[in-house]
């Protein structure tokens, strides 16, 4: 040991960048020579938003990174090691931590990273799984489109939103695939580039300043079109190997749900046994044949007509507010306890949260159009209480008809689905919120859809750490539809201007 | 006749394509372009780039160089008396459509196969002529695979095997009488005699690059070949006999089935029904306990009625209910090859469990957490404080193990 004193309090630890591997091992083992405990340090990531309540605790050894590292007692194995310097690039922003214990607690027992049985080891492995796939996912779903050339190389660039923290270090792979073209991959967080000799890492980008078509594309999906064999239909093997949320990248995958429609008519039996894929774009079952002309028209009727609508429900219609020109509607389950005595959506406990997240999504709440996908309280008695009844696929399908108007009138461009209620009403279909969160569907008319968690979700979640992180998701969401809602026409934006806001040149 | 662009050819030289199941681009040397300064890598682990809605993946462009042909086999969309529409690419086409692909990153290589014009020579001559020119004019380091000409010169195809990862002839047919009826041109006999001068080559090659560096690679990603399933009245035996002949004989690296797809403008001597999709599922499933688990065709088809695999159960299952008194198996004490008997009992689970008993005598708990189910194999094994006492003498046994009955559920997502 060298003669350092162990710490006493609290420290904080900041690492340079999400991907600052190096950085956490010199600290790590710093910290390990001075027999720091685990539970004394918090690690953040310098600039990382919205952490201001971990940031407590004196802003320590920024000088402490030595230049030439001090050679170290501390051995750890290559096979530990690659387990870290994977597992780290995770987007959980416990890894640190949760690497570093590991890290203490194998002081005493070396060979603990082997042991498969242990939490700590098995959340890290975890980790470390997920990334790979990741990085394997990204090896395969990177599009690049050209923009150009250099001289006689040609220049491409891609747009990529992978989980975890990874646009580094798939930089080589991609090097020595494409060697001999000058490209750039983006991420929202983070973009690397080869010119030919140099692999360049630089800040993220966004995806509406980026190339949006290259003559290819046209031909990839020609090409994707004709070599898929109609008479041995099985979508589920095709989702699980490549699912929703990397489809909005892929500009082959636009054509899955015709493809799938216009299957031999063997399968089409089977399809019109289950509700299809082609639901997401399909229309609500008519409702007589009246056209509201305008949204409290269509409201007016609602309240009146459905109001003997079944045995459970409140007597009060709560209808949508908000402004309609906006571009985002945001649709919820059914009305709660208190939404039903006011009269107004998404004022109870979960639309507290709601605001809350809206406020750090810098999202004004007027500025958007609230509604729910049943319109009135479903709830049985016990005592004084009414207890919330979730909806059944009956009750959402009453329903169907009245949201549909809804935003026909409305005319959004973007609909936030929150929770599985939500989609089921939007769609026709139960989609598992967990493969389709995040990504902008496609419905009908020019419409997108967002799927993401009800905020009463969130408020069921146990412990605080996990309501944190879902809670930062919905956030993220949130603030993703906002900027699809506000570009109108992300096609006519150049490749050009894109790279202008990237912090290097082809 | 108009000319067409190079978009409507592909569209219809892929549509003719997509009834060859042969996908990977695995199992061949690495490579990168880090020293030509060309374009392309094989990192030997293929990689799919998309998935179709067949659940098939995507790695390769694959195509024809052209779908007109002058044989006539029955079972092939692209025979001579077929109405399909025509095309045919040039060579520069393909090679062009190969790399503006390759750059985007859509696919891993390609994979080219062709109808006969004009000679077999001539047809082979072309095939190998795009693998040339991707390789030395373009430095092209991405995966290919051609489709070779069985009928074509012996001196073509060791050319092809310098250019391509792999190489393939399809035999298409189980037995020499179904080729005779259903591909008149064609021949078992000629078909196998090639496929063994491609093997023998192989085999030298690797050789040779064992002694030295720099000796010619040769088809590096070995050969393969594939048989339609369905469309002649051979049943299971017969393929599997087929099957484990060719992997014996000529060292093949991958027998792919094809359950017989209905084809547009099928010929009227064939079954225009769906394709047998869990048929050739199982034979899939025998054809890796052929490869890698030491069943012999006998063994299998002792649990298959009437020459047919039981699509109830998988081949093992199947095996093992008709094997009991092989049963248990003592996974403290047990060989690798009565381990590797063992239904639900994976090459990796076994070999895991041989690792994990040198430490300690395995529990219950250890192959809880060694096992992906462990309920499947727990019938069939003995451990510390496991038996299974009378179970495996159970007349419902088979109906205990059988799956439960899968609801038809495309869409669940
Ligand atoms: S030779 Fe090949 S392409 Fe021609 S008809 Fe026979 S199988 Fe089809």
């Amino acid at each position: 040991m060298r003669n350092m004193q162990p710490l006493t309090d609290t420290h904080r630890i900041v690492l340079e960048s999400e991907t600052d591997i190096q950085g956490w091992r010199d600290q790590a083992r710093a910290m390990i020579q001075r027999g720091t405990e685990p539970g004394q340090l918090v690690w953040s990531v310098r600039n990382r938003a919205g952490m201001g309540e971990l940031d407590f605790g004196e802003v320590t050894h920024q000088q402490a990174r030595p230049a030439n590292r001090p050679s170290s007692e501390i051995r750890i194995d290559r096979a530990f090691l690659q387990l870290i310097n994977t597992a780290l690039l995770h987007k959980n922003e416990d890894r640190f931590a949760l690497a570093y214990r590991l890290l203490f607690r194998m002081q005493k027992t070396p060979k603990l990273y082997r042991n498969p049985a242990d939490a700590d080891v098995r959340k890290l492995q975890s980790y470390e799984k997920s990334v790979r796939r990741d990085i394997h996912k990204m090896h395969a779903f990177v599009r690049f489109r050209k923009v150009g050339t250099r001289g006689n190389r040609e220049q491409f660039i891609a747009w990529f939103e992978p989980e975890h923290h990874i646009v580094e270090a798939v930089g080589p792979f991609f090097r020595n695939r494409f060697t001999g073209m000058d490209w750039i991959i983006a991420s929202p967080d983070a973009s690397i580039a080869w010119d030919g000799e140099n692999l360049i890492s630089g800040a993220g980008g966004c995806k509406q300043d980026f190339a949006q078509e290259d003559v290819i594309e046209e031909e990839w999906r020609s090409y994707y079109r004709n070599i898929f064999n109609p008479a041995r239909l099985k979508t589920q093997a095709m989702k699980s190997e490549m699912p929703m949320k990397y489809w909005h990248n892929l500009p082959e995958a636009e054509l899955i749900p015709s493809l799938v429609r216009q299957s031999g008519s063997q399968v089409q039996k089977m399809l019109d046994r289950e509700t299809d894929i082609s639901a997401l774009t399909g229309q609500a079952v008519e409702e007589g044949h009246w056209t509201p002309d305008s949204l409290s028209e269509l409201n007016k009727e609602m309240a009146v007509r459905t109001a003997d609508y079944g045995d459970n429900f409140s007597v009060q219609a709560v209808l949508g507010e908000g402004r309609a020109d906006c571009g985002i509607v945001v649709v919820g389950e059914q009305p709660g306890d208190q939404e039903d005595r006011r009269g107004r959506p998404f004022i109870g406990p979960a639309g507290e949260l709601l605001d809350r997240a809206l406020g750090d999504a810098a999202i004004d709440r007027k500025h958007l159009y609230l509604t729910n996908a049943v319109k009135r309280f479903k709830y049985v008695q016990h005592g004084k209480r009414r207890i919330h009844q979730t909806p059944s696929p009956a009750d959402i399908k009453y329903y169907r008809w009245w949201l549909e108007q809804e935003t026909k009138l409305i005319k959004p461009r973007i609909i936030l689905a929150l929770g599985a209620t939500a989609v089921r009403a939007l769609t026709g279909r139960s989609l598992s919120i967990s493969r389709t969160r995040g990504a902008i569907l496609p419905l009908a008319a020019n419409r997108h859809l967002l799927v993401t968690v009800h905020p009463s979700y969130i408020l069921r979640i146990p412990d605080a750490a996990g309501q944190d992180i879902e809670y930062d998701k919905l956030v993220r969401d949130l603030r993703k539809a906002a900027a699809f809602a506000a570009t109108p026409d992300i096609n006519g934006i150049m490749a050009e201007q894109w790279l202008k806001c990237l912090a290097f040149d082809l | 006749m108009s000319k067409l662009s190079r978009t409507q050819k592909l569209a219809i030289l892929a549509d003719a394509a997509k009834y060859d199941a042969s996908c990977a681009s695995s199992g061949s040397t690495k490579r990168n372009s880090r020293k030509t300064g060309g374009i392309g890598s094989t990192g030997g682990m293929g990689i799919c780039h998309s998935y179709a809605p067949d659940g098939r993946c995507i790695s390769l462009l694959k195509i024809l160089l052209t779908n007109y042909c002058m044989f006539d086999c029955l079972y092939c969309v692209n025979r001579s008396s077929s109405n399909v529409r025509r095309a045919a690419f040039t060579v520069q086409d393909v090679v062009d459509l190969t790399l503006d692909f390759y750059k985007r990153n859509y696919i891993e290589g390609l994979f080219l196969s062709s109808g006969i014009i004009r000679s077999p020579d001539y047809t082979m001559e072309q095939l190998v002529e795009v693998a040339r020119r991707l390789r030395k004019v373009h430095r092209f380091g991405g995966y290919i695979h051609l489709k070779t000409i069985p009928e074509a010169d012996s001196e073509l195809l060791k050319e092809a095997g310098r250019y391509a990862d792999r190489l393939s002839i399809n035999i298409e047919l189980p037995d020499d009488k179904s080729i005779a009826r259903l591909a008149p041109e064609k021949s078992g006999t000629l078909i196998r005699k090639t496929m063994a001068g491609l093997g023998k080559r192989i085999g030298e090659a690797k050789a040779e690059r064992k002694t030295s560096r720099k000796a010619p690679v040769f088809s590096p990603g070995g050969h393969s070949t594939q048989m339609i399933i369905g469309a002649d009245p051979s049943d299971d035996g017969k393929i599997l006999t087929t099957s484990s002949g060719l992997y014996g004989r000529y060292g093949l690296k991958r027998v792919y089935y094809s359950a017989f797809s209905p084809i547009p403008d099928a010929s009227g001597g064939l079954p225009l029904k769906s394709p047998p999709l869990l048929r050739e599922h199982r034979l899939y499933q025998a054809d890796w306990l052929l490869r890698f688990y030491g069943f012999s065709v006998a063994d299998i088809m002792t649990g298959a009625n009437h020459g047919h695999l039981d699509l109830t159960i998988d081949p093992k299952l199947a095996w093992a209910l008709q094997n009991r008194d092989k049963f248990p198996v003592n996974v403290n004490l047990a060989d690798k090859e009565s381990l590797l008997r063992v239904p639900g009992l994976g090459t990796t689970g076994v070999g895991k469990i041989l690792r994990a008993r040198r430490f300690s005598a395995l529990r219950l708990q250890d192959l809880e957490r060694i096992c992906q189910s462990v309920k499947k194999i727990l019938p069939f094994v003995v451990a510390t404080d496991w038996h299974p006492g009378k179970q495996l003498d159970s007349l419902n046994l088979y109906d205990r193990l059988k799956p439960p009955a899968e609801q038809l559920n495309l869409f669940a997502v």
